[in-house]
C-alpha cells in the first residue's frame, strides 16, 4: 500500500512539472509515463513500481492537479466576458477538447439574483455562449459543446450578499461521462 | 327589488388541489376613504354561511377600501327583518344580508342583498349559485358585487393568480384564487419552472420549463391539462407573453445569438423575429390594444424599459436616471406601466405614466420582483421576501394598502395575475 501511495505522489509531481511549462502550452499536460498503478487505484495488480514502466494514457481531465480540474469561470456583476484570470482555464479546456474529439461538454451559465429572472436567463446564456465561442476559437468543434442558461434559478450560495453573489455569477463546464 | 340570478360557470380545473394549503395573510395600511359596511352572516346552512362570511369579509378587508362594522346582536336575513336605524347607530353606510342553502341538485344557492343604510334602499339583489365544493367562489362573487356597487370599479376577487412554488429541488406551477386559497397544481418538476403567462381567456398558461435541461416554452390547457411545446430551439427559449387576441405569443429566443424577441403562434408555427439589437431584449408585454410591446433591454449599457410599435416604428427608451429597470407590464387601461426598479441593491415596485414619464415607487424596497396588475388596475401582485422566504405580496395602485401572503411552505416566485373571464 505504501508503495502505491508513493507512486501516485510521483505521478502528481510529474504532472505538476508538466503544467508549469511556459504559457503557450498552457493546458497540455503531455501523456506521462506512469508507473504501473495508473490513476485508478484498482487498476492492474500492484506490480512493484520500478519494474517495467508501462506507458499509460492518463486522461488529464481526471487529474486533480491539472488546470482542467477547474470547471467554473466567474464574472463581475452584469458582465458576460470571460475574465483574464479565467482565460487560461477556458483555453486549456479548448485544447483538451480539440485533442479529444469524442468528448462533449455542457456549459451552464448562471447569475446572481440582482436582475429579473428573465434578464438573468439572457445574461447567463450570454456567459455560456462566450465560453463556447472561446472553446471553438481554441480548436474545439462546435458540436462538442452546448451552452445553456439557468439565470438565477440555480444559485450555489443563497445569501443576499456579495460573498454569495460572486459564487453565483459563473459558467460551469460539465463534461458528459 | 328583485334578485338577479348569477350562476358561477367556473370549470373545475383538471389538477388536484393541494390538501390543507392554508395561507397566512397580513394586511398593512388602509385606503384613504374606507366605506363602513356591516356584513351579516347569511342565514340557512350555517357551515356554508360561515365560510362565505370569511371569504367576503376577508376580500373586502384586504382591498383596504372598507371598514367592517360589527353585526353582533342583530341578524336580519330578509328585507322585512331590517331596521335601518340599528345600522345607522353603528355607523354602517351599507349592509349585506341574505341566506344560503343546498339545493336538491346539490348546488349551493346564496340569495344576497346589499342595502344602502343612509338612503334606506336596496342596491343589489342577486342569487349566486355554484356547484358543491365551490363555496369560496360564491363568497368571492358576493364580495365582487359589493365592491363593484360601492366603489364603481370592477371586482377582482373571483379572478385567479398563477405562481411558482420552489421547495428544495421541487418546483410546482400553481394556480390559485386571488386570495391565494384553492391552490391547484398545474405542473411539478425537479427542474426550474419560470414565467407563467395567462392566455387572455384564462384557459391556458404559457410558461418556461427546464425539464429538458434547458429553457423551453410550453402552453398548457388548464381544463384538459394537455400541453405542447411552443419553442424549443437551441439555447434559451423564454418570456412568453400573449397578444390580447390570444392568437400570438411574443417569446425570447437565443437561437440566432443573444436574447431577442420573436412572435410565434401558440401552436409553434409562424415564427418571426422582431428585435434586432444584439443586446439582451426580453420580458415582452403587449399593450391592451395590441399595438405596442414593452420590453427590457440592455442595449443602452444597462437594463432599462423600452417600447416598440408592432407595425415597425421606432423603438423608444422609457426609463432613465439611476438604477436598473426590469419586467414591465401595461396597466389594464394602457395609460401606465408597472416594473421592478433596482437601485442601491434593493428592488422596488414602480409605476410610470406614459404621458408624463413620471416614475413613482409604490413599496419601501427589498426583494420585490415581477409585478403585475389585477384586471381592474387597482391592485398590483408581486414577488417579495419576508422572514427568509419568498412570498406573494400585493400593493394597491395608490401604494396605500399592502398585504403579504405566506404560503404553507417553500418559496413563492414569479406570480402573475390572471384575467377576468
Amino acid at each position: 500500500m505504501k508503495k502505491l501511495i508513493i507512486s501516485i505522489v510521483l505521478v502528481n509531481l510529474l504532472v505538476a512539472c508538466a503544467s508549469e511549462k511556459p504559457k503557450e502550452t498552457v493546458a497540455a499536460p503531455e501523456p506521462v509515463a506512469a508507473p504501473a498503478p495508473a490513476p485508478e487505484p484498482k487498476a492492474e495488480a500492484p506490480v512493484a513500481a520500478p519494474a517495467a514502466p508501462v506507458r499509460a494514457e492518463v486522461d488529464p481531465l481526471n487529474d486533480p492537479n491539472s488546470i482542467l480540474a477547474k470547471r467554473s469561470v466567474y464574472y463581475p456583476f452584469d458582465v458576460a466576458a470571460v475574465q483574464d484570470e479565467d482565460k487560461p482555464t477556458v483555453q486549456a479546456h479548448a485544447r483538451y477538447l480539440s485533442e479529444h474529439a469524442n468528448r462533449k461538454v455542457r456549459l451552464e451559465g448562471n447569475c446572481d439574483e440582482r436582475g429579473s429572472n428573465e434578464y438573468n436567463l439572457g445574461l447567463g446564456q450570454r456567459r455560456a455562449d462566450g465560453v463556447k465561442k472561446m472553446l471553438e476559437l481554441g480548436g474545439a468543434n462546435a458540436g462538442q459543446s452546448e451552452s445553456v442558461s439557468y439565470g438565477e434559478e440555480k444559485p450555489r450560495a443563497k445569501g443576499h450578499d456579495e460573498a454569495s453573489w460572486k459564487q453565483n455569477r459563473r459558467t460551469d463546464l460539465i463534461y458528459a461521462r | 327589488m328583485r334578485f338577479i340570478r348569477y350562476v358561477l360557470g367556473l370549470l373545475l380545473l383538471a389538477q388536484a388541489s393541494v390538501a390543507g394549503a392554508v395561507l397566512n395573510i397580513e394586511i398593512i395600511g388602509a385606503g384613504e376613504h374606507q366605506i363602513p359596511i356591516a356584513i351579516v352572516p347569511l342565514g340557512g346552512d350555517s357551515k356554508l354561511a360561515q365560510t362565505i362570511n370569511e371569504v367576503v369579509t376577508g376580500d373586502l378587508q384586504r382591498s383596504g377600501l372598507f371598514r367592517l362594522v360589527d353585526p353582533t346582536g342583530k341578524s336580519p336575513h330578509e328585507l322585512a327583518e331590517v331596521s335601518y336605524a340599528d345600522w345607522q347607530v353603528r355607523g354602517a353606510e351599507a349592509l349585506a344580508i341574505g341566506t344560503v342553502a343546498v339545493q336538491a341538485n346539490n348546488r349551493i344557492e346564496a340569495r344576497f342583498r346589499l342595502l344602502d343604510v343612509v338612503k334606506q334602499t336596496g342596491l343589489v339583489g342577486q342569487v349566486v349559485s355554484a356547484s358543491e365544493g365551490q363555496v369560496r367562489a360564491v363568497g368571492h362573487r358576493i364580495a365582487d358585487l359589493i365592491y363593484e356597487r360601492l366603489t364603481g370599479d370592477k371586482g377582482v376577487f373571483s379572478t385567479r393568480i398563477a405562481y411558482v412554488n420552489r421547495q428544495e429541488q421541487r418546483y410546482r406551477l400553481i394556480v390559485a384564487d386571488s386570495d391565494g386559497y384553492n391552490e391547484q397544481i398545474v405542473l411539478t418538476h425537479s427542474e426550474p419552472i419560470m414565467s407563467p403567462s395567462w392566455s387572455p381567456d384564462g384557459s391556458h398558461l404559457a410558461y418556461v420549463s427546464f425539464e429538458t435541461r434547458h429553457a423551453a416554452v410550453y402552453v398548457q390547457s388548464l381544463y384538459t391539462n394537455q400541453r405542447m411545446v411552443v419553442a424549443d430551439f437551441r439555447g434559451s427559449n423564454s418570456a412568453p407573453a400573449w397578444s390580447p387576441d390570444g392568437k400570438q405569443l411574443a417569446v425570447v429566443l437565443t437561437r440566432d445569438g443573444s436574447s431577442q424577441i420573436y412572435l410565434i403562434r401558440p401552436d409553434g408555427s409562424g415564427l418571426r423575429r422582431i428585435t434586432f439589437s444584439g443586446a439582451i431584449d426580453t420580458e415582452p408585454n403587449f399593450s391592451p390594444d395590441g399595438q405596442y410591446l414593452l420590453f427590457t433591454s440592455d442595449r443602452g449599457g444597462s437594463p432599462q424599459i423600452y417600447r416598440m410599435p408592432l407595425d415597425g416604428g421606432l423603438e423608444q427608451r422609457l426609463t432613465f436616471g439611476e438604477g436598473n429597470n426590469f419586467s414591465p407590464r401595461h396597466s389594464p387601461d394602457g395609460k401606465s406601466f408597472v416594473f421592478a426598479h433596482l437601485i442601491s441593491g434593493k428592488f422596488y415596485v414602480a409605476v410610470q405614466d406614459f404621458q408624463t414619464g413620471q416614475m413613482s415607487l409604490l413599496t419601501e424596497g427589498g426583494w420585490e420582483k415581477k409585478p403585475s396588475f389585477a384586471p381592474n388596475g387597482k391592485i398590483i401582485l408581486f414577488a417579495s421576501e419576508a422572514r427568509g422566504r419568498g412570498i406573494l405580496a400585493t400593493v394597491s395602485s395608490d401604494g396605500r394598502v399592502k398585504q403579504h401572503m405566506f404560503t404553507q411552505s417553500g418559496d413563492a416566485r414569479e406570480p402573475v395575475w390572471g384575467p377576468n373571464f
